[in-house]
């Protein structure tokens, strides 16, 4: 462990921006979410009303979990921003802990700092502090922004101990990650996978009504502190015992391997390549398929599942005879699972717009770690060299949209017995969203001309374009404002005729976007880190 | 064409914000010819690669590679050379015999046979991933895929930094070879025994601008001979001598440095002076090299 302190301070001169953001963005937003439902729902008897509404809407419950205690405004906030701050921590802690562990490995930083007065545990074991505190950070601040609104000072300590519990336990899946592969992309695909399947559990537990598998997944545990609703303490123990279980697993893992290697043993290649690895397409296809086939498997997963559960929803809410009157004046059980099938892709399409960006950014992720110098010091253009990477980035969007939809139709209709019918639906639904994640490819491209070394942008303007989605609604945002996301330009509903002018508009700003980054990537300098 | 230089740079600039990375420099490589660029590490060898590339754009000065302009005409002219980069990063995924394919493809054409017979030479095992590979070996896939390139001009840096010298003699081989094929070979390089070996001319750089240019005989002139001679009797008029330098004298004997166009009134002296044992040695390039390098401070 010698050594770590001074780790600690690398990694924070190393982090200086993007950490305070990330912490200021998370807590920010639920105590943005409180001031917010405080304003717009003041009587006890508006917030009651609108905890029937989220009661009888599944789709509602799928993205944002259970209401414990719609009366209370602190309820309504546990409801509406637990789930979206617990996710946005634990991506926050395993891009940290992947950056400062798996990733130093792979660039030989970490050989340079193990030469030097360094424990073998100080590297994971600074990473991890790191993260650890950021998360207490945030639970903090979580704590002083609500209970300086007002609101009970135990229910904001929930609160903030269950964003943070969140961050720490994926601090640990982070850690394990990094383990077991010796590529940091991998490692930290590896644990974002494993929070979209916790997503994914807890969705389906919570439009279910399905405690036991909501119970599974940590963003599930998260709803269950039951913040400002009786809190729940000892699921704070349950995090802290995971987090620290995950982490003892992760240092087991890390006494049986070499530094740099992973568990698995890398397999030797062709001694030649094959005839169709010839062009700048062949390769980026060759770079990005793996990653693509895992997105596309979990798009299936996720169709599947969500289609398979939309009937059920109907019958849920009809079991309740006050849901179903309401349900009756919100247009039938059709419009039902109507809707929530809609909110389902527009979430499914939200993720393949960090697809998108993802495969875009690898063009800089070539540039930075100077292979791409390989490439252009051949015959290759810069244009053709962009638009290679650009093809996976905009057809790999479609294609997983394309399985997403298919596979959440074919499971609808096999239960209602239209599988042809409904999967065409969707997939038409589905190719809908797509243009709307291609804008997202573009803003990635467009920075990765002009600003190489602000691509991480991209994300944010990602991370900007889910909340408002999430959260434009409950702050009654301005028209104008909300119309900043290409997500608000998709029509919303299954079922409705098609105005295909919002979409033309999108393709021609991508177009634009696409075509500025190209030119202004032309005219630059590479630039690595 | 023929005629016309491979590689011509005059009055190069090039800034990274403040950094002055180039400040004024100027290269000629002939077609045809080995040229040894030399240079202190961050004196600017590596930025003067990429500019040639158009990987750079240069802030001012003429450069003209292969009678062509870097930048515009980066992929025809880019059809007619190889760069082996002095850091060479493989895709951790594609094993090293992919690498060779892949990259003597996107340049237009491989030679497979020479491919075979190079990596029989290097002893690489082309079937190993990537991430697998040393920094030497990694060098070798980089150096067979330009090699095994049908291309007239090789752009070189620092290409044996990781070779272990039965490698670097295997290197200097194959460089020896590729200059009877006609190729031109711009040679960066921190090797002095491979420079003196290899090049026909030599360029030294010192913070972006060139210090010295031309044949290594003719750089060696310009230098000091070091004498050791033991003598009848030592003549006292030798340390007002002009241009000599470090003199010793201990009983008869006596050693000293003395620049090249003073070395024949020196050996006059000590000819009238009964010679009975004499050592002339030239400067090495590692002295001259010294002589450039140290003057940063």
């Amino acid at each position: 462990m010698n050594g770590t302190l001074t780790l600690v301070r690398l990694a924070l001169r190393r982090d200086r921006v993007l950490l305070p953001v990330w912490i200021v963005v998370i807590a920010g937003l639920v105590t943005v979410s409180a001031s917010a439902i405080a304003e717009l729902y003041p009587h006890a008897g508006q917030r009651i009303a609108l905890g029937v509404t989220i009661g009888a809407t599944p789709a509602l419950q799928a993205l944002t979990g259970p209401v414990f205690d719609a009366a209370s405004v602190g309820g309504l906030t546990a409801w509406r921003a637990t789930t979206m701050a617990s996710a946005l921590a634990a991506l926050m802690s395993i891009l940290v802990v992947t950056r400062h562990t798996r990733a130093e490995e792979e660039t030989g930083r970490a050989e340079l700092l193990g030469s030097c007065v360094v424990g073998r545990q100080a590297v994971p074991a600074a990473a991890v502090a790191v993260a650890v505190t950021a998360n207490a950070v945030i639970t903090l601040l979580i704590t002083v922004g609500l209970a300086g609104q007002g609101l009970p000072a135990a229910g904001a300590l929930a609160f903030g101990a269950a964003v943070g519990g969140t961050g720490w336990v994926f601090t640990g899946v982070a850690l394990a990650a990094a383990q077991l592969t010796t590529h940091a992309r991998t490692a930290s695909a590896l644990a974002c996978a494993t929070l979209g399947l916790a997503f994914l559990l807890r969705a389906l537990g919570d439009a279910a009504k399905a405690e036991a598998l909501a119970w599974s997944s940590p963003l599930g545990w998260a709803q269950r502190v039951r913040a400002f609703a009786g809190e729940r303490w000892w699921v704070i123990a349950l995090f802290a015992v995971t987090a620290l279980a995950l982490v003892a697993a992760a240092a087991l893992l890390a006494r049986r391997r070499d530094l740099g290697a992973g568990l698995l043993p890398p397999r030797p290649g062709r001694p030649d390549a094959r005839a169709s690895l010839a062009g700048p397409v062949a390769l980026a296809w060759r770079l990005q398929r793996g990653g693509l086939l895992g997105w596309a498997v979990g798009f299936a997963i996720a169709g599947t599942l969500f289609g398979a559960l939309a009937h059920s929803l109907g019958d849920l809410v009809a079991d309740n005879p006050h849901m179903a009157a309401l349900l009756a004046r919100m247009g039938g059980t059709d419009a039902l699972t109507d809707a929530f099938l809609t909110a389902e892709l527009s979430v499914l399409a939200l993720v393949a717009g960090g697809y998108a960006v993802q495969a875009t950014l690898r063009l800089r992720g070539e540039e930075s770690a100077l292979r791409a110098e390989s490439v252009l010091a051949t015959a290759v253009t810069r244009r053709r060299w962009s638009l290679s990477h650009l093809a996976l980035a905009l057809g790999g969007s479609a294609l997983i949209m394309s399985v997403g939809g298919l596979s959440a139709g074919l499971a609808h209709g096999l239960r209602i017995g239209r599988p042809a019918g409904q999967a065409a639906r969707m997939l038409g639904a589905a190719l809908l969203q797509v243009p709307a994640t291609w804008t997202l490819a573009g803003i990635a491209m467009l920075l990765f001309g002009l600003l190489p070394r602000l691509t991480a942008l991209a994300w944010a303007a990602l991370v900007a374009f889910a909340l408002l989605a999430q959260l434009g609604e409950l702050l009654q945002l301005d028209d104008a404002v909300m119309n900043l996301s290409p997500f608000s330009h998709v029509p919303q509903t299954l079922g409705r005729p098609v105005d295909a002018g919002p979409l033309l508009g999108l393709l021609l700003v991508t177009a634009a976007l696409l075509a500025a980054g190209i030119v202004a990537f032309q005219r630059r300098d590479l630039q690595q880190e | 064409m023929a005629n016309s230089p491979a590689v011509l740079i005059t009055g190069l600039t090039k800034h990274f914000g403040k950094v002055h990375a180039l400040d004024g420099l100027d290269l000629t490589v002939r077609t045809g010819e080995v040229h040894g660029f030399l240079g202190p590490n961050g004196a600017g060898k590596t930025t003067t690669l990429r500019i040639l590339l158009g990987l750079l754009r240069a802030d001012a000065g003429h450069t003209e590679l292969l009678g062509g302009h870097p930048w515009r005409d980066a992929v025809e002219l880019h059809r007619r050379l190889a760069y082996v980069p002095g850091d060479v990063v493989l895709w951790p995924t594609l094993s090293g015999g992919e690498a060779i394919d892949l990259l003597g493809r996107l340049r237009g054409g491989l030679d497979r046979q020479r491919k075979a017979a190079l990596l029989d030479r290097f002893g690489l095992d082309p079937a190993k991933k990537g991430r697998a590979y040393s920094k030497g070996n990694r060098q070798k896939v980089a150096l067979i895929a330009a090699l095994a390139s049908e291309v007239d001009l090789l752009l070189l840096d620092e290409p044996t930094s990781g070779l272990d010298p039965l490698m670097e003699a295997t290197f200097r081989e194959v460089i020896a070879e590729e200059r009877t094929r006609g190729r031109t070979v711009l040679l960066s390089s921190h090797s002095l025994a491979e420079v003196e070996a290899l090049c026909d001319q030599v360029t030294i750089i010192r913070d972006g601008r060139t210090v010295e240019t031309g044949t290594l005989a003719g750089l060696r002139h310009l230098t000091r001979t070091t004498i050791s001679a033991d003598l009848d009797h030592v003549p006292h008029l030798l340390n007002e001598l002009a241009g000599v330098h470090a003199l010793t004298v201990s009983g008869s004997h006596v050693s000293f440095q003395i620049d090249g166009e003073h070395l024949q009134t020196a050996l006059r002296l000590l000819t009238d002076a009964g010679v009975r044992q004499l050592t002339c040695r030239p400067a090495t390039l590692e002295e001259l090299f010294l002589r450039h390098y140290q003057a940063v401070a």
